[in-house]
């Protein structure tokens, strides 16, 4: 297995001086391509805070940072907006999905804004995505008419969307009913079979984390397990 | 960036009585706008044409000649000329002239005159008179006498004469009644009253007259020329630049009706400053509510903002939606309120037939496309701010709200 990303002495510091709250503390990490790991640890462990510089959408405070070859750490907004809408997909904990927009149009998002428009392979490629997450009958439907289990696996669907390398969940299965929970972990197991695709979960449901082949536990800031 | 436009446009639609409340403060504004141009670009129409509506737009007039020295300069004698004051100075070449102006762009109507003054007597009475020849045809070239005829006709043939009204009430005469005119040059003609006109200008009415250009040849002793020449132009605030042209073509002096004209000029030039303020007034409203209102919508969807960026999103991106919907905004105001501007206008008289008592207002001055493109920048500018304040959302803090 080659790396996927690798990140080396993580530190992030929130505020500053006597308000200070150092939430990583030299946190090193590396994932391999095709990978399925749970990100483990209590409240307030990191675990976010990790996801979040993974993610690219917050930088460290200090620490080393490479995804397929690239230094996330110099790079500008620009090149961190176009790597992460190329290589990275998001499933969050509150599905987040655009509430005027149908599920078709949540799912396909990432490409049509990279391509500044919704192209006819787009649609096709959401359509097939969201038939494989067994919403054949809501593609045209508005997300905010949605069960909540059916707008997180939207939420997949858009994650998927780009074929990213990388898909980080933040608690996928917090806000869903059991039931609901293991649908969507069946999805994300199958796909990483199927696809490949790399899935770092955090989560605090030990079942949840029992679809992943690997756990990383985080305790302090740090790597602990 | 038709996927910008898309997501404004869904924006905009996803809230439509909030969308439809904001068209409308636009428009209203762009209403005023229309209004006020209407307004104030009618009233401005309509004290011209009252003041200078039947005023020659330019004059050529003759220029006193002074009497030729028959003394040699070159003597050591001191002569003082004297500007004769009974000979009367006179246009010669003008029959030369008239084509030419008559060519020049602009030009409405050309009105060859011979001017003077004169008494006027019937019986015992006198009455002195500002005595103009007009050549036939032209009778209403520079001041519509057909128009404020309220006797008889305008038809000025030989032997007779046309008044206003107050001279023929103080002579007592009534159309087809002769009378007898003196003129400076001490020439008297017998003349027939055939027509009255009264302009609701007390000095014409009470002191002019029109008689054909062959009679006032005879009445001023000038077989040939003429001594004034009266030009109307299609647009009389051309007279500047089409008297400038005459000059540059004849050697004529052609005088503009703006020379002396400078206390009206500055009476509408602060009439149309006024209306500039109240303008930019409603321009002003229209650009704060169209950037209070997407203020309030780029904090509302913050969260979207941040899943947006998250999702691959540039702050490019975000900043042409919301500049997006600033735009579409004014334009679908600026369209709706130059429409309803319009429609208001059209049931006041048209500039062609104000009356008293009504709203001078002309539908063709309402500046429908300036307000228009003026709206739609405004509230582009106005969107910038907030579009600014959209693209600077941390996605990080917004996914978490």
């Amino acid at each position: 297995m080659s790396a996927l990303l690798e990140v080396r002495d993580l530190f992030k510091t929130y505020g500053t001086s006597e308000a200070a709250t150092r939430v990583l503390r030299g946190l090193s990490l590396r994932l391999e391509v095709g990978e399925m790991a749970a990100l483990l640890g209590p409240s307030g462990s990191g675990k976010s805070t990790l996801l979040t510089i993974l993610g690219t959408l917050m930088k460290p405070t200090s620490g080393s940072y490479v995804m397929l070859g690239q230094d996330m750490i110099t790079a500008d907004d620009k090149a961190l907006t176009d790597f992460r809408n190329a290589h990275i997909g998001f499933v969050f904990q509150f599905h987040n999905l655009l509430p005027d927009f149908t599920a078709l149009e949540n799912v396909i998002f990432p490409t049509a804004v990279r391509e500044g428009r919704e192209t006819p392979a787009a649609r096709a490629r959401g359509r097939d995505l969201l038939t494989r997450m067994g919403l054949a009958d809501r593609i045209e439907f508005p997300s905010a008419n949605l069960s909540g289990g059916q707008k997180q696996r939207v939420a997949v669907a858009r994650a998927l969307m780009n074929s990213p390398e990388l898909v980080l969940a933040d608690e996928p299965t917090g806000n869903l009913d059991r039931a609901s929970a293991m649908q969507v972990m069946d999805l994300i197991d199958q796909i990483n079979r199927e696809e490949g695709t790399t899935f770092l979960i955090s989560t605090h449901d030990e079942k949840i984390a029992g679809f992943c082949r690997r756990q990383i536990v985080v305790g302090d800031g740090v790597v602990t397990g | 960036m038709f996927y910008a436009l898309k997501i404004a446009t869904r924006y905009l639609t996803a809230n439509k009585a909030q969308t439809a409340l904001l068209v409308t403060g636009v428009a209203v504004g762009v209403f005023i706008f229309i209004f006020m141009s209407a307004l104030i670009g009618g009233l401005a129409e309509f004290i011209l044409s009252r003041t200078v509506g039947d005023i020659s737009h330019i004059t050529i007039e003759a220029e006193t000649a002074d009497p030729a020295l028959l003394i040699s300069p070159e003597g050591h004698v001191l002569v003082v000329a004297e500007r004769g004051r009974t000979r009367t100075a006179s246009l010669a070449e003008a029959a030369t002239w008239l084509p030419l102006i008559e060519a020049v762009p602009g030009v409405r109507a050309v009105s060859p005159q011979i001017t003077g003054a004169g008494f006027l007597m019937r019986g015992a009475q006198v009455s002195q008179v500002s005595v103009t020849g007009v050549a036939p045809g032209r009778e209403s070239a520079i001041i519509d006498l057909d128009g404020y005829m309220v006797a008889g006709d305008v038809r000025l043939g030989s032997g007779l004469i046309v008044l206003g009204g107050d001279l023929a009430d103080d002579l007592a005469l009534s159309v087809g009644q002769t009378l007898r005119l003196q003129s400076s040059n001490g020439v008297t003609a017998t003349l027939t009253l055939s027509g009255i006109f009264e302009t609701g200008n007390g000095g014409m009415d009470g002191a002019s007259g029109f008689v054909s250009l062959s009679t006032a040849r005879t009445l001023f002793s000038m077989p040939q020329g003429v001594t004034r020449i009266e030009i109307k132009l299609f647009d009389l605030n051309a007279a500047d630049a089409t008297a400038l042209r005459i000059r540059a073509l004849t050697g004529l002096d052609a005088v503009p009706w703006t020379d002396g004209a400078e206390q009206l000029m500055e009476a509408l030039n602060a009439q149309a400053q006024t209306g500039y303020f109240l303008k930019t007034f409603a321009l002003i409203t229209i650009v704060i509510g169209v950037a209070s209102a997407l203020l309030l919508s780029t904090y509302r969807r913050r969260p979207e903002i941040g899943i947006m960026r998250a999702m691959g999103a540039g702050r490019g991106f975000v900043i042409f939606v919301f500049v997006m919907q600033g735009a579409l905004i004014g334009l679908m105001g600026g369209i709706m309120g130059a429409a309803l501007g319009y429609l208001s206008l059209l049931p006041f008289p048209s500039r062609d037939a104000f009356e008293p008592g009504t709203l001078p207002m002309d539908i063709m001055q309402g500046s429908y496309g300036l307000a228009i493109t003026l709206t739609v920048i405004g509230a582009i500018l106005a969107s910038i701010l907030p579009a600014r304040s959209a693209a600077r959302v941390d996605p990080v803090t917004a996914i978490g709200q």
